[in-house]
């Protein structure tokens, strides 16, 4: 670990540098194609390599409550009407000890569209990074309004959550975006959203993406095509687990819609009876007792295991987008490798008679044309050796920083899930043992029942 | 003597019962012991099985026998444990003793025999008389008719009961010959009474209405039931694709592989928990059905009281009209219309000699109306008695039945929480190792 830390280092120095120092090339400005992916250093890493290292040390700290510098917190969602739209802000609320932020606390109010560009921009930074899932935009299902209450409060905690992800992040936690996002007014990160790549780049971007991935990669190590067999079958999986449950939360409404009918009905009975009207309105209270506890615990799960499943199956297409992402850096890479190798072929080929009876036919002597052919092709292979060097760099970094993300996402899922699991566990041990005790209360009433009446109870 | 405590069953038959299957004897037959015939003898329906044969109308069919065992009390406390008597009936001979009993003892409140038809079925029960669960119910369900008989105060020293218990061969002829089927009201006359009746005892309009409400409640509870436990089935059925699900994704894990395989081992445990506990159920929704056919046996006494009662009103009324027609007779005064009185009128009157006959037969038929009315009287007091006396004897009976069937579901449900517990305990720590 220690080895590709030091490697990732010698790569930030060389890229901080060359993004520093280079001629010209500040991607504010930039329009060459060779600066808007793969490269992590545009206007919005401005943190020196020092704190990076810092930052990469997530595997020897833990990130416990204790070492936790900032704290984010999303609630209080308020909607806002104008004459074109209306739409939902929420409030957001951030505490921290940071020396990079220029206050202690900060309370902002975002709206969705805000959260999709933060994420927009942690990705096009660090395409291969794991970035944690946005809530989707509308939930198909049911045709659930925008406006719903429910709708509302499941996405407040998503965004919530996606946030504390960001936070939690060694490298994103200190993105500029991020910390705009959380302190800016919303006249300055209106400004702010304005710069960036501007359209034409980003079309020339999306151009290379496609001719990459049309392209294909060739030779893609075997630890990525493993990560990409992974990423599948975690999808997969994930997306059972999630219908699983969802089909478990809608049976147990069925159940309880059934369920709901037995106590009134033994209360019902209950009026026709004499002796037995006693035991029979007992009865009928345990029944609703316990109808109210298979409500609290089917809403339990829908609102603590479902999305933590959804965050997941959302994660899944990230991680194959993410090993897309690598793919076309490295086919990118592979590309140029090629057309370096055909350039120095055209420049060790002899000069051929054709190109020299033409150029005869223009006028110049064989051996002028024999020097400006080398002349260019020279400059033009070193132009490419460049771009080349850049490019391996890219991938390289690329790489890198997907396997040390990965093996980091791979944590915090586990760590996820497993809490996720445990607490359904535990409240389904809860829901047991709080209806265990209302048919308990039920027999000792009986007995004391009996008891009083001198008879011997059989139970 | 086999009578060491009140909650003691009489029913040992098959030898081999768990002790969790005794408990459940003894839920399912909660019967009185030490009344007459249940001194003297064990009763069990022990077996069932399938025969085929040519019935009334020479066709195949296919039906079940149950297997009837009897054996003497004291040779079982005797250490000894003789081969039990034994014969095998059909549940139509188990039919015909019961509408025998509710001819010969009208004033009492006849045990119900388990249902014909499976009714209140949840998807996973088949409505199929045939399907094994169906026929072992109502194996239970007949060995728990003979105990309630047995134990009836009246019923239990029936000579026709007691041979249906001990003699195969010739069984139901004897039955037949006891003309019980002549005795029957029929049900024309049942419902006409019961439209006509002026006066029946206030106690009697009482139960009848508690039966039908008793019915209507149950019924309804039954159906409730079910679907409820059609839906719990689905609930833990689901959980099941949990343990599927953890499996296959143990596979590609690597830390986390082993914790899964075993949360996904308990989900299954846990999927499969759900038969037993719906088996249980059933046995509690069966004690709830006796109830729900008694009440039917408590409304057809009712019935049978307004019937008396109404027969009573028809003679006291039918003598008045008779007495009527002799004081006019006497008096000379006509108040009733009759078309002799109209046709002697137009015609002219009657002689002396012929209305002295008149008088004579009508003092004649008074005097035999009188004897009716006394008779109809007398029966009507004795059948309002014994009847009143086995409804108190079956309101006890029900109250402490159905009091103990409420405890039995109670007990259930802990039961079925502790499982919960166990296996989301369980699953639990399996989480934590993931």
């Amino acid at each position: 670990m220690l080895r590709l830390l030091s490697q990732q280092l010698r790569l930030n120095e060389r890229d901080l540098h060359a993004s520093v120092f280079g001629p010209g090339k500040d991607s504010k400005t930039d329009t060459s194609t060779t600066q808007t992916d793969g490269s992590s250093f545009n206007a919005s890493m401005q943190t020196s390599p020092a704190s990076m290292i810092n930052q990469y040390k997530f595997e020897e700290e833990e990130e416990d409550a204790d070492t936790k510098d900032i704290f984010v917190t999303v609630d209080n969602p308020e909607s806002h009407v104008t004459a074109i739209e209306t739409y939902i802000t929420y409030r957001v609320e951030t505490k921290t000890t940071r020396s990079e932020f220029d206050s202690s606390e900060f309370e902002v109010r975002r709206r969705y569209q805000d959260f999709l560009w933060l994420k927009g921009r942690l990705e096009e930074a660090h395409p291969t990074l794991i970035v944690h899932p946005l809530p989707e935009k509308f939930v198909m299902k049911g045709m659930v309004e925008r406006f719903n209450e429910d709708f509302i409060e499941t996405r407040r905690r998503a965004l919530h959550k996606f946030l504390n992800k960001i936070a939690e992040h060694p490298i994103f936690s200190s993105s500029e975006d991020f910390k705009i996002f959380l302190t800016a007014g919303s006249g300055e990160l209106t400004s702010h959203k304005k710069q960036g790549p501007g359209f034409l780049s980003r079309m020339g971007e999306t151009v290379k993406a496609v001719a990459a991935a049309v392209r294909g990669v060739r030779n893609r190590p075997q630890e990525f095509t493993d990560m990409q067999e992974y990423a599948e079958a975690f999808s997969q999986k994930i997306s059972s687990l999630d219908k699983v449950t969802q089909r478990i939360v809608r049976e147990q409404k069925e159940y309880l819609e059934e369920l709901k009918e037995c106590g009134p009905t033994y209360a019902l009975w209950s009026q026709s009876e004499q002796e037995l009207a006693e035991p029979l309105k007992n009865v009928a209270g345990c029944v609703d007792n316990c109808c109210k506890e298979t409500e609290e615990q089917v809403k339990h799960l829908n609102d603590h295991l479902i999305p933590v499943l959804h965050e997941y199956v959302l994660c899944a297409d990230t991680l194959k987008a993410v090993l897309r992402r690598r793919d076309n850096i490295q086919a990118d890479f592979e590309g140029k490798t090629e057309a370096l190798a055909t350039k120095k072929a055209d420049r060790d080929a002899d000069s051929k008679v054709l190109s020299l009876a033409w150029d005869s036919l223009v006028g110049r002597s064989p051996e002028e044309v024999k020097q400006q052919k080398q002349q260019k092709l020279k400059g033009e292979i070193k132009e490419m050796r460049d771009e080349l060097d850049k490019a391996e760099d890219r991938l390289e970094w690329a790489n890198n920083a997907l396997k040390t993300d990965w093996t980091r996402w791979q944590k915090v899922m586990r760590t996820d899930l497993r809490s996720a699991f445990i607490d359904t566990a535990e409240r389904n041990v809860s829901y047991y043992e709080k209806c265990l005790a209302v048919w308990e209360s039920f027999l000792q009433s009986q007995r004391t029942d009996a008891e009083g009446n001198g008879n011997v109870d059989s139970s | 003597m086999a009578d060491s405590g009140s909650e003691e069953i009489a029913v040992i038959g098959n030898t081999d019962l768990t002790p969790s299957e005794s408990e459940n004897n003894l839920k399912n037959t909660m019967v009185e012991k030490g009344t007459s015939l249940l001194k003297m003898m064990e009763i069990s329906v022990a077996e069932a099985e399938k025969r085929t044969g040519k019935n009334a109308v020479n066709m195949q069919e296919t039906y079940t026998v149950y297997l009837i065992e009897t054996r003497p009390v004291d040779a079982a406390s005797e250490g000894t444990n003789p081969v039990p008597d034994s014969l095998w009936r059909r549940y139509s001979e188990f039919e015909l003793l019961r509408n025998y009993l509710l001819v010969t003892y009208p004033f009492s409140v006849v045990p119900p025999l388990p249902e014909k038809r499976a009714e209140f079925v949840w998807h996973k029960l088949s409505a199929d008389n045939m399907d094994p669960d169906f026929v072992e119910r109502r194996r239970v369900g007949l060995e728990n008719f003979l105990l309630r008989v047995a134990s009836h105060p009246d019923l239990s020293s029936d000579k026709i009961f007691y041979s249906f218990l001990t003699e195969e061969n010739g069984w139901k002829e004897t039955v037949f010959e006891t003309g019980f089927q002549a005795k029957a009201d029929s049900r024309l006359k049942a419902l006409n009474a019961t439209f006509r009746v002026k006066n029946p005892d206030k106690r009697f309009a009482e139960m009848k209405h508690y039966g039908d409400e008793l019915q209507s409640v149950i019924s309804q509870l039954l159906r409730v039931r079910a679907r409820a436990a059609d839906r719990l089935y689905g609930v833990y059925k689901v959980h099941g694709n949990y343990g599927r699900v953890f499996s296959e994704w143990s596979a590609i894990e690597k830390e986390m592989g082993d914790g899964l395989q075993s949360a996904g081992h308990h989900m299954d445990a846990y999927a499969a928990s759900v038969d037993d506990i719906l088996e249980e159920e059933e046995h509690y929704a069966d004690q709830l059905k006796e109830y729900l056919f008694y009440a039917d046996a408590l409304r057809a006494v009712c019935r049978k009281h307004e019937l008396t009662q109404y027969e009573l009103e028809m003679a006291a009324q039918d003598l008045t009209s008779k007495k009527q027609q002799r004081e006019e007779l006497a008096t000379g005064t006509i108040r009733t219309f009759s078309l002799k009185g109209m046709t002697s009128k137009l015609f002219g009157q009657e002689t002396p000699e012929q209305r002295e006959a008149k008088v004579k037969m009508l003092e004649t038929q008074i005097e035999e109306g009188e004897e009716l009315v006394k008779e109809r009287n007398t029966e009507c007091e004795e059948f309002v008695k014994s009847a009143w006396v086995d409804i108190e004897r079956f309101k006890e009976q029900k109250d402490h039945d159905l009091r103990e069937a409420l405890i039995s579901y109670a007990i259930m449900q802990i039961s079925m929480c502790k499982k919960g517990i166990q296996v989301w305990n369980n699953a639990k720590e399996c989480f934590s190792k993931m």
